[in-house]
């Protein structure tokens, strides 16, 4: 198997909205892809087609070799789903929740104890246990949520968004689970409308737009793949910025951004520093920090898609 | 292969009993099978109990039969919420991405609602006996008016199944389940003689399945004719079974893609 995942050219239409639009994309065993997007990108679609929950109008998928819509069953034993939204039963425990899904699975009612007390501890559930799930607040409703589908011990793991809605906290902590799972052998699809999240954890990222992938690869691939890098400048006085961004515009030949103190602009040629430097000098202008760095992927998203991906997310 | 089909009978006991585990941490649900059967028992058999029949043992031995009748149907309206709540918080996603039998979700959640009917049934049966009411035959009618209403309460919950599956919002399935079955019940012999009642509803009551049910619970457990009543709620049981569960199972199907 070269593929843990593999998705060609992927259709899902809901009436007239192209949910995925002819998405392909691979994962190699033991990587993390992270598929990034807006609300509304395709990423909960495509997550549901690859866990067999949805089948896809047209194009094929593979997760761990089987296809997804003609060898289900098989997917179904080789993966973890962890949706958008918790999955939980509210009425019964914590405990009991994972219980049935390990009798599900086929442990013993022994082995499906011992799991569900393990993950349990591992996810700092213990002592919640034995309450109704319902009583759980949304943090650990996710966590109780991700034990579930750890129970069957995944080859394939798909996270659809699991940090959204988290406080730092609690991200962090989901995070290093990830990648202890990862450093397991563990393949995830994780879903994220962060940036920062893919830039953390993924291998490799494709990122996602109304149902199409508008680009992809290594998150230092996707950082060079905008061409040049961002001349960034903090004036020591707050009130040199428009001066600084005139300047700087000028000189890179491209409207600058000024943002609290700092002023960016994008730049292709790096031989502007200098005239940058002098041209600031002559201005009288006191610098407190200037650099030249690869853009974030905040900017990346900006110029690919023609919109901001952080704002699409907060803004819904 | 041939381990498929025991695999997936396992597959449904382990969602019986995950129904079942709601009884452990719902008190609410002890409330709908247990608390309220007592106290429409009381209700009826102390307050008109006297009225309709002159003196109240007669009435509680003519009305519990219909009584089982009742508790059983009202039972009945659980599944739909529970099915419709399972898809909406998103349990039955849970369920389709594990490698089980497509079907064993709704069997499972099925097979626990016919225990609930049991568990209410015996309660009324010792409740009824604690208060007077005596079968008048032996062990094997009484195990056959069990499991009559068994078969009843199989039929109505695919009507229940159907409903949750098919309205948005999964709370208001029971409010839909009540609708129909509060007049259906009421509209029955359960509680009062057929022939205190004017001549147009007679007709209507003769033909209500919870009628046949009822008759047949009093000919099983007090004596008298059995075979007419039971023939009339077998064809009911069937014909309720053979137009809900397609229907049901279709939209299970429709909604588990
Ligand atoms: N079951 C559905 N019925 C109708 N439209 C849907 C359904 N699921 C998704 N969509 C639509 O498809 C598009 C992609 O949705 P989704 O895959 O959920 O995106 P994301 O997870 O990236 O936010 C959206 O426009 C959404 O409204
Ligand atoms: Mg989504």
């Amino acid at each position: 198997m070269t593929y843990a995942i593999r998705a060609e050219n992927l259709g899902k239409q809901y009436g007239s909205t192209r949910a995925l639009d002819g998405v392909s994309f691979t994962a190699r065993p033991g990587q993390v892809l992270g598929v990034l997007g807006p609300n509304g990108a395709g990423k909960t679609t495509a997550v549901r087609v690859l866990a067999t929950l949805t089948r896809p109008d047209r194009g094929s998928a593979h997760v761990g070799g089987h296809d997804v819509v003609r060898q289900a069953r098989q997917v179904r034993k080789v993966i973890g789903l962890t949706g958008q939204y918790a999955a939980v039963d509210e009425i019964i425990t914590g405990f009991d929740n994972l219980l049935v899904i390990g009798r599900l699975l086929g442990l013993s009612r022994e082995e499906a104890r011992r799991r569900a007390t393990e993950l349990l501890e591992q996810f700092g559930l213990t002592d919640a246990a034995r309450r109704a799930a319902g009583t759980y607040s949304g943090g650990m409703r996710r966590k109780l949520d991700l034990a579930a589908s750890l129970i069957g011990r995944p080859q394939v793991l798909f996270l659809d968004e699991p940090t959204t809605g988290l406080d730092p906290a609690a991200r962090d902590g989901l995070w290093e689970v990830i990648r202890g799972l990862v450093a397991d052998g563990t393949t995830v699809l994780l879903t994220t409308q962060y940036l920062e999240e893919a830039d953390q954890l993924a291998d490799h990222i494709v990122v996602f737009d109304h149902g199409r992938v508008i680009a992809e690869g290594s998150p230092y691939e996707l950082k060079t793949k905008i061409g040049g890098q961002v001349l960034e400048v903090w004036p020591v006085d707050e009130r040199d910025r428009e001066t600084v961004a005139t300047i700087i515009s000028e000189i890179a030949q491209c409207p600058a951004t000024v943002e609290d103190r700092r002023v960016t602009v994008p730049v292709v040629e790096p031989g502007v520093l200098r005239a940058v430097v002098l041209r600031l000098d002559l201005a009288d202008v006191a610098v407190a920090e200037l650099a030249l760095r690869r853009p974030s992927l905040d900017e990346v998203f900006l110029t690919l898609t023609g919109h901001r991906a952080a704002a699409a997310a907060r803004s819904s | 292969m041939t381990t498929v089909p025991v695999a997936g009978a396992r597959e449904t006991l382990t969602l019986t009993r995950r129904s079942l585990l709601h009884l452990k941490t719902n008190p609410e649900e002890i409330i709908e099978l247990v608390v309220q059967p007592i106290v429409i028992v009381l209700l009826f058999t102390f307050v008109f109990g006297g009225a309709i029949k002159g003196d109240w043992r007669d009435y509680l031995q003519f009305a519990l039969p219909g009584m089982l009748v009742q508790a059983t149907l009202f039972a009945t309206m659980r599944l739909g919420t529970a099915l419709g709540t399972d898809f909406k918080k998103g349990v039955y996603d849970r369920f389709r991405s594990l490698p089980i039998a497509r079907f064993s979700p709704l069997t499972g959640a099925i097979l626990g609602e016919m225990v609930r009917y049991l568990l209410s049934i015996v309660v009324l049966l010792i409740v009824g006996a604690l208060l007077g009411f005596r079968i008048q035959t032996g062990a094997v009618e009484t195990v056959a008016a069990v499991v009559v209403l068994l078969c009843f309460g199989f039929a109505m919950s695919w009507g229940s199944a159907l409903l949750g599956l098919t309205v948005r919002a999964a709370e208001s399935a029971s409010e839909f389940a009540f609708l129909i079955i509060l007049p259906l019940a009421f509209t029955g012999n359960l509680f009062v003689p057929t022939d205190t009642m004017p001549g147009w509803l007679q007709v209507w009551v003769n033909v209500n399945p919870v009628t046949s049910v009822a008759d047949t619970m009093r000919g099983l457990l007090l004596g008298g004719e059995v075979a007419r009543p039971l023939m009339w709620s077998a064809v009911w049981i069937a014909a309720l079974t053979a137009v809900f569960a397609p229907l049901a199972i279709r939209r299970f199907r429709q909604k588990s893609g």
